[in-house]
């Protein structure tokens, strides 16, 4: 996987986004603050921008730029989050220009998961973004122990991503803005969760290019 | 370098321009017009969230040397906080914003030190109204 496949990746999320603008925006409504869908994709739309004003060289800089460029445009509580999620990830797999393999790609979602469970202070079972992105970033782990090729193993991600948000349904949400709801979460996919899914799905899209 | 008289400078960040502007002509009026009170309220198109440029920008406003306080409101104003955190020099309260905002600037007026307007603020918890 190559600056094209991230640059490409971070398109696919963008067009993604901005097609689910709407959905996001309506469970957002549910148990926040209505503005997931219009947040990430004034995101993205400005990631889109920046990455055309300074084409970055290697996979490593179209992570961070993309996390840099959330960070400063989002202006929702998905900005810091997701900001710090391609931050980390960028800066694990580091300057060098050479193919990320998946266990690289792996190692750096790690990462990216570690830097938002320190930021927002949630664990699985909160019902944020960590509950799909946990269990994606540890079936990409183990494909990649297999030696499973690309898209078998972003498949996995992508299910696992999927069935993670799918299970916030059910859940009481513990952080976040939904928090100060208390059982009235209850019965709703979190926003953060299905646009994690989002980002694994356009993942597993490129591969299949 | 700390210069002699520098001032723990604070910024109020909430989701709301309105409200932090207003939080600080609140503390400032308590605390006195020497206090170094910033507002970064709102996203850099005047809606409802928070700007990591605001906030930074308000950080250097009133940062004079001797450190600088975020008493954040809720969700992303926390969170763009804790980005910016740098220890021993620019550190989150957490606190109710209203009363954590003046016990802060009221301490701060007096020339306490980062954690002495720190603990000013986290006292502010429990601040009874009846």
């Amino acid at each position: 996987m190559d600056v094209q496949f991230f640059t490409a990746w971070i398109e696919e999320i963008a067009r993604a986004v901005a097609d689910g603008r709407d959905h996001l925006t309506r469970l957002d409504a549910a148990i926040g603050d209505a503005d997931h869908g219009s947040n990430l994709d004034r995101g993205f739309t400005a990631v889109l921008a920046a990455l055309a004003a300074t084409p970055p060289e290697t996979p490593g800089a179209v992570l961070t730029l993309t996390g840099t460029t959330l960070i400063r445009k989002v202006g929702g509580a998905s900005g810091p989050l997701y900001g710090t999620a391609f931050r980390r990830m960028g800066a694990a797999l580091g300057q060098g220009d050479a193919d990320v393999t998946l266990a690289g790609l792996a190692a750096a979602l790690d990462e990216a998961l570690a830097g938002v469970r320190k930021l927002g202070g949630a664990t699985e079972g909160d019902k944020t973004m960590v509950d799909a992105l946990g269990p994606a970033t540890r079936a990409l782990a183990e494909a990649a122990d297999k030696g499973m090729d690309a898209e078998e193993a972003l498949d996995a991600a992508r299910d696992a991503a999927e069935e993670g948000a799918r299970a916030t349904i059910p859940l009481q949400a513990r952080k976040g803005r939904a928090s100060y709801l208390g059982e009235r979460s209850v019965g709703h996919e979190d926003p953060g969760a299905a646009s994690t899914a989002l980002m694994f799905r356009a993942l597993r899209a490129v591969a299949g290019r | 370098m700390t210069e002699p008289g520098a001032l723990v400078g604070i910024v109020l960040i909430s989701h709301s321009d309105a409200l932090a502007r207003e939080a600080v002509a609140l503390a400032v009026q308590i605390a006195g017009a020497d206090v170094r009170v910033a507002a970064a309220g709102g996203t850099d198109d005047g809606g409802l969230g928070t700007s990591v440029d605001k906030v930074s920008s308000a950080v250097e406003a009133v940062d004079q040397g001797a450190g600088v306080v975020l008493i954040p409101d809720l969700g992303s104003s926390v969170l763009t906080a804790r980005l910016l955190e740098e220890p021993g020099s620019v550190v989150i309260a957490d606190v109710p914003f209203v009363e954590g905002a003046i016990a802060a600037a009221v301490a701060a007026g007096m020339g306490a030190t980062l954690q002495g307007v720190l603990d000013a603020a986290e006292d502010a918890r429990t601040y009874r109204k009846l």
